[in-house]
């Protein structure tokens, strides 16, 4: 009865998110007040119901119900409580349908909060919402019905994919759709700019902090995605430029450039357009991806069952909304003039220069990803483009993107002074070259890919240092002073600050470990020892044993480097019910490096083949990462002042403004 | 000016929205062989251990047969052995056996657990003819013409569906020809 409740709740919501689109547009056109209501608590109805087929499908996950195919299919009674309620989003149906919560919840909390919001803009920006809503809603109903029944039920499912029975991936997706979903609302608020010829400072201060909080979740999803990769595929690495990976990652370069630009446009008026195309490109993004993980158009050890009509119908809701936002752009992108002209050395102009590398950046992902698939229509040939790819031209990019991301921040708005800025960078600069110098001489290889390195991570935490002690007046005011002034400074440079910082110490982890991982591999039976940078490696003993739900083999190591000794065990687990094998990688975590330890079958009989690495720096990845989105979570608190100041700019004429160019 | 600068969005979306619309069409997982229409590669196996007849080339040629690269330790082969099996005793195409990578012994041991479908066996223990065929992984196999061309290859397990929706079909046509 349940899944009936929760079948018939999403039909509900569906019919109500089309009556809602109406609504909503033919209330933001005229004054009738009854359209504009029904449309804003729709979003909130729409939301409810499908929040209760949510909690309906894992209400069958949770008492195994294998009257339902999703159930069926993708859990099993032996399995922990925990993952057969995470189990509900592990698999396409459940998946599709999280996306639509999060769509909804965003929508409803759009539609409570419409202070501050000009009536037309937000009435606008709810009705493309509901589009998206009415789009997604259908692709559920008609090709992917999660409560889908199977009579007889069968008496045990066939149980979840057992990568899938992880903490670190239960709790990926929902951020990672919680990041891709977000940029919907960019995408509406841009597509309502469109609509309504008017895009201003007002407009950037709505969408800036959906962009940020958007960003800040795609931030955190990708990188628990790495972190489980790293730690539970046993492969020692971290991304593996996979096209599902890059399908995240896309959004995530193009919602980097919007936080950016959209700034340009609140506090400048400027840049208007692009930054609307932005928004449109971010969420663009996020919806290719989806088209690729579920299309099966390239292959992915991530993609879901491939079903040719789930194919056309994403493609189809692809279409509509990219083509449809870029058609209104093409028409209308001419009404959002710019008021605010900027000399080419200013915030701006280095704000432009970060989108056109993130941009550039974006697309080489993009060509990357997609490059098999032009030339299997081109031509036919099925090839595979690899990571050598991306690390050689990526790496490049993003450095550059980096080391100007230092200048930017101290130049200021409007006109910067060049000359000055770089001045105040001079002890940055030191430092960097002692780093760079030092990296030369000790290092045992690598060495000048690892003097850039380190010194481009020093360059930018001391010019964020710099910058933020700059704005206080760090040591050339009294220390309560500088205090106050530290406290009273806008989330946003605080942000910015700390983001570049954090971005700065996940260049460290991704250099260590691109540059000086050690890596060996042997045949180890009980007993016997292997080497690997300097650790000396011993396997204790392997044991079997069995798990809740699987059998597994487990080797207990002894690391010993000069007189300290280190245990550590891996397991590698068979789940009988799907056949399958998953391994726990041995992790020792220490400073300055992991001790990473992942082991195969013994299928010759005579030992275990061994992969010992050592992967230095390797945790900053994610503490780098998780800075990163503290620093956007901080400049999400900055809502921006009231525009007192920019009243009392406004009335300038245009003229004024554009002089020192 | 302007305005062209603005059509510009549309215009790549359109071209790359042309490209997944043609993309969807096609199985990226479906590696084509380089051998299509090329001859079988030279090779002469010996016997796997316990049995007396290896596998050469010259064996394949005169009829339209089936090379089938497969290993006791190939989980995707246990899934495709009883439809070899049933089409052997159907006597539908004749089946040569690739023994890939096997221990000395399991490879007959699994043959007599199972059954043999094969009409001759050949040990390719090192893997290098199994390299010379291009096998990605088992099982795999081969559509052999009566010259010995190789004209279609199967990547995975044949299910009695594939069979009798392409391969028997396609043998069909070849033996006309």
């Amino acid at each position: 009865m349940t899944p009936e409740i929760g079948h018939f709740a999403l039909i509900l919501a569906f019919a109500l998110a089309m009556a809602q689109s109406v609504a909503l547009f033919v209330g933001a056109r005229g004054d009738d007040a009854g359209f504009a209501v029904f449309g804003r608590r729709s979003a909130i109805v729409v939301f409810a119901l499908v929040a209760i087929a949510f909690a309906s499908l894992m209400h069958a996950f949770a008492v195994s119900d294998f009257s339902v195919v999703n159930v069926y299919e993708n859990s099993h009674t032996a399995k922990p409580f925990i993952y057969k309620l995470t189990g509900t989003w592990g698999n396409h149906e459940g998946s599709m349908l999280l996306w639509v919560l999060i769509l909804t919840l965003f929508s409803a909390v759009l539609a409570a909060q419409g202070r501050g919001c000009p009536r037309d803009l937000h009435l606008l920006t709810l009705g493309v919402q509901a589009l998206v809503i009415v789009a997604f809603l259908a692709f559920i109903l008609f090709t992917s019905n999660p409560f889908e029944r199977l009579i007889p039920a069968p008496v045990d499912g066939t149980g979840l994919n057992p990568l899938l029975q992880d903490p670190g991936l239960a709790i990926h997706p929902p951020f990672l759709y919680l990041g891709y979903v977000g940029f919907s609302i960019p995408f509406s608020f841009a597509v309502a700019a469109l609509l309504r010829g008017k895009a201003d400072t007002v407009w950037a201060r709505l969408v800036r902090p959906w962009a940020l909080i958007a960003w800040v979740f795609l931030t955190i999803g990708i990188a628990l995605g790495s972190w489980w990769a790293y730690y539970e595929l046993g492969w020692g690495g971290w991304w593996a430029w996979d096209p599902v990976e890059n399908a995240s990652f896309m959004p995530w370069l193009a919602g980097t450039a919007l936080i950016h630009s959209v700034r340009v446009v609140e506090r400048r008026d400027a840049m208007k357009g692009w930054a609307v195309l932005l928004a449109i490109t971010a969420f663009s993004l996020s919806l290719v991806g989806t088209f690729l993980v579920r299309s099966g158009v390239l292959t992915s050890v991530h993609a879901f069952a491939v079903d040719p009509a789930r194919g056309v119908f994403i493609l189809a809701i692809l279409v509509a909304a990219i083509g449809g936002a870029l058609t209104v752009f093409a028409m209308r992108a001419n009404s959002l003039s710019a008021t605010g002209a900027f000399s080419a050395v200013s915030r701006e102009g280095a704000l432009v220069v970060n989108n056109v590398l993130l941009l550039v950046a974006c697309a080489v992902v993009f060509v990357g990803t997609f490059y098999p698939l032009f030339i299997d229509v081109l031509s036919g040939d099925k090839i595979s483009v690899g990571a050598p790819y991306f690390n050689m031209i990526f790496a490049p990019i993003a450095s550059i993107t980096l080391a100007l991301a230092a200048v930017g921040t101290l130049l200021a708005w409007k006109k910067g002074d060049l000359p000055a800025s770089l001045k105040r960078l001079i002890p940055a600069a030191a430092a960097a070259l002692v780093i760079g110098v030092l990296v030369l001489f000790l290092a045992d290889r690598a060495r000048v890919s690892g003097a850039f390195a380190l010194a481009l991570v020093v360059w930018l935490v001391g010019a964020a240092a710099i910058d933020i002690a700059g704005r206080v007046k760090l040591f050339r005011a009294p220390m309560s002073d500088s205090l106050n002034r530290a406290r009273g400074l806008p989330g946003a440079a605080w942000g910015a600050a700390i983001a570049h910082a954090g971005l700065a110490v996940f260049a460290l982890g991704a250099a260590g470990i691109s540059l000086w991982k050690s890596e060996t591999v042997v045949l180890m039976a009980e007993g016997s020892t292997a080497e690997v940078a300097g650790y000396e490696v011993t396997l204790q003993a392997v044991e079997q044993f069995s798990g809740p739900n699987y059998a597994a083999e487990r080797a207990d190591f002894i690391a010993r480097k000069g007189g300290q000794a280190i245990a550590l065990s891996g397991e590698r687990r068979f789940y009988p019910v799907r056949g399958m094998e998953t391994s726990e990688a041995a992790i020792r975590m220490q400073w300055p490096g992991d001790l990473y330890i992942s082991f195969g079958e013994n299928k010759s009989g005579n030992g275990w083949p061994v992969r010992l690495f050592f992967n230095p720096f390797v945790h900053f990845l994610w503490l780098g990462a998780a800075v990163t989105a503290l620093g956007g979570l901080i400049a999400f608190g900055d809502r921006g002042k009231k525009p007192a100041k920019l009243r009392h700019r406004q009335p300038k004429p245009v003229a004024a403004e554009a002089a020192p160019a | 000016m302007r305005r062209i600068v603005f059509i510009f969005p549309i215009l790549v979306f359109a071209v790359v929205g042309a490209f997944f619309a043609y993309g969807l069409t096609r199985d990226p997982s479906n590696i084509p062989s380089q051998l299509i229409d090329r001859p079988l590669p030279e090779f002469d196996l010996p016997a796997i251990q316990g049995m007396e007849k290896g596998l050469s080339t010259e064996d394949i040629k005169g009829e339209v047969a089936l090379v089938n690269v497969f290993g006791s330790w190939c989980v995707s082969c246990h899934v495709e052995h009883p439809v070899l099996m049933e089409l052997s005793k159907a006597g539908a195409v004749p089946i040569y056996g690739l023994n890939w990578k096997d221990e000395p012994g399991a490879g007959k041991a699994w043959l007599d657990r199972y059954g043999n479908p094969y009409d001759l066996v050949g040990d390719d223990q090192a893997g290098r003819v199994a390299i010379d065929l291009g096998v990605t992984g088992a099982p795999e196999t081969f559509v052999v013409d009566r010259e010995g061309r190789v004209r279609f290859k199967v990547t995975g397990p044949i299910t009695e569906q594939y069979w009798t929706n392409t391969l028997a079909p396609l043998i069909e046509e070849l033996r006309r020809s």
